[in-house]
């Protein structure tokens, strides 16, 4: 060991405090790149062999009903290459253990061989024996939810006949990997709405579609055409009613996975490059500091002759070790955070195998990332260690030259006293390093409040959508539009206090060249169940005539209010009109469109009819009312809005608690690194001034004040630059993801900014405690001699 | 002159002995020294480096304890005391004035001395007190802007400011060339005569001690000779 490294080996013993920062900064730097990428790669590589494995679909459609010969006629199209058909239909479930009703999309597969598209993965049991109408396999998600198991039987009206089925096989497809229902239900509730696949032999005959599929799943041939191909099979299914095909990209599971994936990305770049830019800075901090303490030690290396790359050298590898150190603890710590993330997502997103893939590269690239870090911090300390002319270095460094800053200038310093004065001039001294800090410390604010502004958005959403819109206690959909009179058999249920019938139209909006699917809710003027509500959250007026449009399908469709728009009903009679749009809804959820019931009779032709039912309801009798829901011919499903609350606040809950111990660590390494390292090296180079005041009759509690003070300051300065910058971030995210399912509204809650501060301010009240605790054994006789 | 005529004891110490343990060897810093110091009087602690004054004067000033003996101020045993007294102590009563001047660099010489009277209980004016030391010119500069000299200056007005009943110099003018030097000792004999406050100068300079009224010698730990001085030269008579 040379005696240079002897040195190191002091030196690194010596700062261990505030190397230790440095190195959880970067451990946490690199922790989350090797956590995020990891997780975006495995996500992303299992997704991609998970679609080529199990033939997932490029083009969906689903039809009223279309003969099976219809199939082989849509195989025939160019761009096609293969084509499944399937029989979906939704029923209510009876699920053991389950008081409300559930609901249960069948999906059928074939008896005798695999799917050619959408294939399931086995996971439990075994596949569905020809002749056996009870038999189902149940989707992973709902059966773990539920607790059901193979052998479990489960009760469901199958086309207004009640029917117990059982459950031979769990299974995923490559379709449900993420498992939501879709329309407003957009959250997953894994209890109340699960996938069955069931055999087609047992299933089409209960729907009268032996022989027909209302259901298609087209592959895409190499090269073709996406759009050109949905075209064609739009025109071939529409006398079938054809509700139109569309590809991957409106295809609910994929669409939320693949914006997951990609919002992976993005926060596995973003949060490493604030680790690692706090990091460069600290040290450069501490390493500017130490190569101005050693000056005298550099020219007498110098002088014997020690060359500049070995000076160079021993500072870099001063830099080095925690930068090495914090890489080796982020890249063991990324690992294993990876994989815990990994798991957390298998709770959302289903594979057969989330194989979690982190690589040698990576490992790699994360090295590279932090010796860049640490090159950059040690730049300049070490570059002005090299330049040093011994002679120069031998004397000591020019005394600190102090002047009135401008907030002083201002005349603000005639009103207060002279240690704040102290204060302010310590940190007008370095400019640079005070604006470094503040933007480290806003950074630690920021984070905590962007992770909690997903929290404070989907509670908003919640609160409006189910405390504004959706006040009914029940959602009841028919099997087949009914008649008015259906009203009345309704009322009569157990607990139910209000009926107010919607009709709910499946349509095609066009406006020039544009086009959307999407559906017409028909609800009665007067409504209190369901509301709409404006830009500012008043409610809205149901208008006699003409369509109501939620503002973001305005947008997609470049229509506004007064202006006419062509309305393709694909269903029933299939009649196309031109509508006015009468007024713009602000919505959340979904994109669609709303008319006054009556009117959107009148569109149809047909009168006043229903396809389902908001209920108000006693909850005292909600019991009753479920068990008689469950069993009703004609409801083909029930939704309750207090269940729905009750599943959502066990998901959010659950990651809210992860990602707020996360962001916690996080927010409080980065304060501790700034201020701990920031306190340090003014302990360093002021412990002199404060010791001569201590001499001076000063007591421990001023002079901490005066050695924390100025960190106090940078912390205060931080937090409303940190707020800035948070909700700078925040007001990107809505537009970010912002898509046809849902948007995010742009809301902060007071408690998160409170949270921000918090815990910040405590960090790094925390951080200088630790350092103060040094004043006590300030040498008071030392500083009476001698100088440094 | 006598001692009933100096007025009463500011200080008194007996048997003061201090002992450092640096690993295996114990060094006697202070052996058995018995010392009063009078209000008023302009003392100059006289001897080469490691003779034991500075510890002496540590004591004295509260910033360190004896091994064993006691030391009184006035009615405060500073034998007992824990760190919060000790520091009320210097903060009430002791003056301090360093070799190398230790003022804070971002502060101007008036806000230096603002420091101190900020947290006295009956300071002086700190535009008086720099008065007092002749720099009611520099009050706005910086410790950077200003001399060695004027630093000590400002360092003495820093000490006086707050009306201290002693005021401990360690070899106030060690880091100052000859003529800024006597205009630092003249400053402080003109506190002495005006403010009267007890002065305490520790020197390895000969030639400061006629500037006394009595001189201690201190050799080896020990006080080898205490001398009264029959007149007290002024400051600009001194030779060295």
């Amino acid at each position: 060991m040379s005696v240079l490294d002897r040195k190191l080996a002091r030196d690194i013993f010596r700062l261990r405090g505030q190397l230790t920062a440095i190195l959880l900064v970067v451990a946490c730097g690199i922790a989350s790149y090797v956590a995020l990428r990891s997780t975006y790669r495995s996500l992303l590589a299992s997704q991609a062999t998970y679609y080529a494995d199990y033939r997932f679909a490029d083009v969906f459609a689903s039809l009223k009903r279309a003969p099976s010969s219809v199939a082989d006629e849509i195989a025939q199209l160019p761009g096609a290459a293969a084509v499944e058909t399937r029989v979906v239909v939704e029923v209510t479930l009876d699920v053991p253990g389950l008081d409300e009703p559930a609901t249960g999309r069948l999906v059928s597969i074939p008896e005798r061989r695999r799917a050619m598209l959408n294939d399931l993965y086995l996971r439990a049991g075994r596949w569905v024996e020809p002749g056996q109408s009870d038999e189902v396999i149940a989707s992973e998600a709902f059966a773990a939810a539920n607790s059901l198991g193979v052998g479990d039987g489960i009760g469901a009206v199958i086309n207004g006949r009640w029917k117990r089925l059982r459950i031979v096989g769990i299974a995923l497809s490559p379709e449900y990997v993420y498992e939501v229902r879709g329309g407003a239900a957009i959250f997953p509730d894994n209890r109340r709405f699960g996938v069955l696949w069931m055999g087609r032999e047992a299933l089409a005959p209960a729907f009268d579609l032996e022989g027909a599929f209302n259901y298609l799943a087209i592959a895409l041939a190499p090269g073709a055409g996406e759009s050109a191909l949905i075209e064609r099979i739009d025109r071939r299914i529409e006398r079938y009613g054809g509700l139109g095909a569309y590809g991957r990209d409106e295809q609910i599971s994929h669409r939320f996975l693949s914006d997951e994936i990609a919002q992976n990305r993005v926060s596995g770049t973003i949060i490493p490059a604030i680790f690692l830019g706090v990091a460069a800075f600290l040290l450069h901090l501490v390493l500017s500091r130490i190569v101005g303490a050693e000056r005298a030690q550099i020219a007498v290396l110098k002088a014997f002759g020690y060359g500049n790359t070995a000076i160079g050298a021993h500072y870099l590898k001063l830099a080095l070790v925690p930068v090495m150190g914090g890489a080796l603890l982020g890249v063991f710590a990324g690992l294993y955070l990876g994989n815990a993330l990994t798991g957390v997502y298998t709770q959302f997103y289903r594979f057969p195998l989330l194989r979690y893939e982190a690589g040698w590269d990576l490992v790699a690239a994360a090295a590279a990332i932090s010796l860049g870090a640490a090159a950059l911090g040690a730049l300049t300390a070490v570059r002005s260690a090299v330049r040093l002319p011994p002679a120069e270095a031998m004397r000591p460094e020019s005394p600190a030259k102090f002047r009135a800053g401008w907030i002083e200038r201002l005349g603000i310093a005639r009103f207060i006293g002279v240690t704040p004065r102290m204060i302010l001039r310590q940190a007008g001294r370095h400019p640079v390093k005070a604006v470094l800090s503040t933007l480290g410390l806003s950074m630690a604010v920021a984070l905590l409040l962007v992770g909690r502004y997903f929290f404070d958005a989907v509670d908003h959403l919640v609160a409006v959508q189910f405390g504004e819109i959706q006040r009914e206690d029940v959602v009841v959909v028919f099997n087949e539009p009914l008649g008015a009179g259906v009203r009345l058999d309704l009322q009569r249920l157990p607990g139910v206090l209000r009926v107010e019938l919607f009709r709910s139209v499946p349509v095609r909006l066009r406006h020039e060249h544009r086009s959307r699917r999407t559906s017409i809710l028909g609800m009665p003027p007067g409504g209190e169940l369901r509301r709409l509500m404006d830009r500012d959250g008043r409610p809205i007026q149901m208008p006699q005539d003409g369509l109501l449009l939620t503002s973001a399908l305005a947008d997609l469709l470049g229509v506004g209010e007064g202006d006419s728009i062509s309305v393709e009903v694909l269903e029933g009679r299939r009649p196309s009109r031109n509508v006015i749009v009468v007024g713009l809804v602000d919505e959340l959820i979904g994109i669609s469109g709303y008319m006054n019931l009556a009117a959107l009779g009148r569109l149809l032709g047909e009168g006043e009819t229903a396809s389902g039912a908001f209920l108000g309801i006693d909850q005292r009798q909600s019991a009753l009312l479920n068990s008689e829901l469950k069993r009703l011919p004609a409801v083909g499903g029930a939704s309750m809005r207090e269940a729905i609350l009750r599943g959502f606040d066990e998901t959010i809950a659950q990651s809210l608690a992860i990602t707020t111990i996360t962001l916690v660590i996080f927010a409080c390494v980065i304060a501790f690194g700034v201020v701990y390292n920031g306190a340090r090296i003014a302990l360093a180079e002021r412990g002199r001034d404060l010791a001569s005041l201590r001499v001076l009759g000063f007591t421990q509690r001023e002079i901490a004040a005066m050695l924390l003070g100025e960190q106090a300051l940078l912390t205060l300065a931080a937090i409303p630059l940190g707020f800035a910058v948070g909700y700078g971030v925040c007001s990107l995210i809505p537009m970010a993801v912002a898509s046809e399912l849902f948007r995010l509204p742009l809301v902060i809650s007071r408690e998160s900014y409170l949270f921000a501060f918090a815990i910040v301010a405590a960090a790094s009240a925390l951080s200088g405690l630790v350092v103060v605790r040094r004043l006590r054994h300030l040498d008071l006789i030392e500083v009476l001699k001698t100088r440094e | 002159m006598g001692e009933a005529e100096r007025g009463a004891a500011v200080f008194r110490a007996r048997g003061l002995t201090k002992i450092y343990r640096l690993g295996e060897v114990e060094v006697r810093a202070l052996y058995e020294v018995d010392l009063d110091l009078y209000a008023g009087e302009f003392v100059v602690i006289l001897g080469p480096s490691g003779g034991g004054k500075s510890t002496l004067l540590n004591i004295l000033g509260g910033l360190d304890a004896p091994t064993s003996g006691e030391v009184v101020f006035r009615d405060h045993d500073l034998t007992t005391a824990d760190d919060a007294e000790m520091t009320q102590f210097r903060r009430e009563h002791v003056g301090f004035v360093f070799q190398f001047y230790n003022l804070i660099p971002s502060l101007t010489a008036l806000e230096n001395v603002a420091l101190v009277t900020e947290i006295s209980a009956d300071p002086m004016d700190a535009r008086e007190a720099l008065r007092r030391v002749g720099l009611a010119d520099r009050m706005d500069h910086f410790p950077s802007q200003l001399s060695g000299g004027e630093q000590q200056r400002v360092a003495i007005a820093r000490a006086i400011a707050k009306r201290p009943d002693v005021l401990l110099c360690d070899e106030p003018t060690g880091a100052l060339d000859y003529p800024t030097g006597k205009v630092v000792l003249e400053v402080l004999a003109h506190i002495n005569k005006e403010l009267g406050t007890t002065v305490a100068v520790i020197t390895h300079n000969a030639a400061i001690a006629e500037m006394a009224d009595r001189v201690i010698r201190m050799r080896s730990g020990r006080i080898a000779e205490i001398l009264h001085n029959a007149r007290r030269a002024s400051p600009a008579e001194l030779v060295w």
